[in-house]
């Protein structure tokens, strides 16, 4: 081989491809070289079907440069493309990761009628009263009384939970799961917390403590990262 | 330059008309100029509570459509100088009264008046916006019922929002002190509590209000009764008074004096 260094590297491992693309060179190039790689090492026709990774280390890639790549995988019809890992994001989805990774604080109460929306985590210090509705879609906090409803996670996130100084909602949301306040009157409680439990399957009240254990990556920023 | 108080409740029925009258009332007995206006326009009813229906010639919806000056439409009160009304129309078209219509009367009544007293429609549509469009505070009318605070509530989110309007003041009214203590009732703390802004007073639910303004006469001119007393407490308090709040306790020991007087004993 003349070339002193491979654009496309490509690594097997236990869940299928992996493919490196170099960051370093021009994206036509590596897709040429990916090309020539792929019709070479054709895979033979009873293989299954393999997963591919593909990473492209410093290298942002566009939807169209996806678009591309893909036409390229997909043509010898063996392989499936299971994700783009990249090392870099947009400034722009930096900032709205920021955004929705930072805590909002509202002081406000919010009253019958009124609905508080914010994206990310909400940190609310004032009451949600009867009839008053707040959604988020990362975790609520409430210093002060719930007694209104409160949505968290509105966006699907199943993971978000909902806490509050004192809780007596009319109805609790998280993502699509509701639960609701039973038909005699109750007291509410002081300090708990609402989330999803696989098990029950249904969102279960619980001291505040145990969020500890429950979920255990509440520090959205990373968790968001990670999580993509 | 006089003040206007809107006077709202969002839920009906909670007793708007019979506090515009009674403050009203109470406010000119303290000699201070007041005029009272109606803007539940198609069910006008402030003049009835006041006796004042037959005096009627113009109303408000005239003023506003040049029919009249503002000054023919005002009726003077008929125990004293001091209190005017501008009656609402009960017939004309809804549609003809505009905020800025109320605006320009409210802003003509300031400059001859110590204290507009605006009574709103229940409700929160154009009848509540043209209420509350000229007015200089709040208050917020309600009972110890569930639907009414959470009315109210609504009502001050509202509020909140104008922002010519400082923070609105609480009266509750009809409290049934025996219904409190028995826990069938919002207690007044709790009440405070969920709706948080300042309470400006308490009235006792009182047989002698109804009975008061089925006779055309505000039960504030009465001066021993216990809402009368309310409510004139109220009106200092919006003088800028330090009045202290009726005691419930009282009451109760009335009825029980009252009851042991005819002996019953519990």
């Amino acid at each position: 081989m003349q070339d002193t260094k491979q654009l496309v590297t490509i690594k097997g491992t236990r869940d299928g491809l992996t493919l490196v693309i170099d960051d370093s060179c021009s994206f036509e190039d590596a897709l040429k070289e990916l090309e020539n790689k792929l019709s070479t090492n054709r895979p033979n026709k009873d293989e299954p079907v393999v997963p591919v990774t593909i990473k492209v280390g410093n290298r942002y890639i566009e939807d169209k440069h996806k678009e591309r790549i893909r036409h390229v995988i997909m043509d010898q019809k063996r392989f499936a493309i299971q994700s783009f890992e990249s090392d870099v994001i947009l400034k722009e989805s930096a900032y709205d990761l920021l955004k929705d990774s930072e805590v909002k604080i509202v002081h406000r109460i919010v009253r019958s009628g009124q609905v508080l929306e914010e994206t990310g985590d909400l940190l609310l210090i004032g009451d949600v009263n009867p009839g008053g509705k707040v959604v988020s879609t990362g975790n609520i906090y409430i210093m002060g009384n719930l007694q209104g409803v409160a949505h968290a996670g509105s966006d699907g996130d199943a993971e978000a939970v909902i806490a509050a100084s004192y809780m007596n909602p009319s109805q609790l949301r998280i993502a699509d799961y509701i639960s609701r306040a039973p038909d005699y009157d109750s007291d509410g409680v002081y300090m708990e917390c609402g989330y999803i439990d696989e098990e029950q399957d249904k969102i279960v009240i619980d001291r505040l403590q145990v969020l500890s254990q429950k979920r255990k990556s509440l520090n959205r920023f990373e968790r968001r990262i990670i999580n993509g | 330059m006089g003040e206007a108080i809107v006077i709202t409740s969002g839920k009906g029925g909670v007793g708007k008309t019979t506090t515009t009258a009674n403050l009203g009332t109470a406010l000119a007995l303290m000699e201070k100029k007041v005029c009272l206006i109606d803007t539940d326009i198609g069910l006008r009813n402030l003049d009835v509570v006041m006796g004042l229906e037959n005096r009627i010639i113009y109303d408000i919806v005239d003023v506003i459509e040049g029919r009249c000056k503002l000054k023919q439409a005002l009726i003077k009160d008929k125990r004293f100088d001091y209190l005017s009304l501008l009656p609402a129309a009960q017939t004309s078209d809804k549609s003809a009264v505009t905020t800025e219509g109320i605006r320009e009367i409210i802003k003509e009544l300031k400059q001859e008046y110590d204290y507009i007293i605006i009574d709103c429609p229940a409700g929160i549509e154009q009848g509540y916006q043209n209420a509350v469009a000229g007015a200089d505070r709040a208050i917020v009318v309600t009972t110890p019922e569930k639907s009414s605070v959470r009315d109210a509530d609504r009502i001050i989110g509202l509020l909140e929002k104008e922002e010519s309007i400082e923070s609105p003041s609480l009266v509750i009214n009809r409290i049934r002190n025996h219904m409190i203590k028995s826990g069938d009732m919002l207690d007044i703390d709790e009440i405070v509590q969920v709706l948080s802004i300042d309470l400006i007073g308490i009235v006792m639910d009182d047989d002698d209000v109804i009975k008061a303004s089925n006779h055309g006469e505000p039960i504030a001119f009465q001066p021993k009764s216990k809402a009368s007393i309310a409510y004139r407490n109220i009106a200092r308090r919006i003088l800028g008074e330090t009045v202290p709040l009726q005691s419930l306790e009282d009451e109760t020991g009335m009825f029980k004096r009252m009851k042991r007087f005819f002996g019953k004993t519990r």
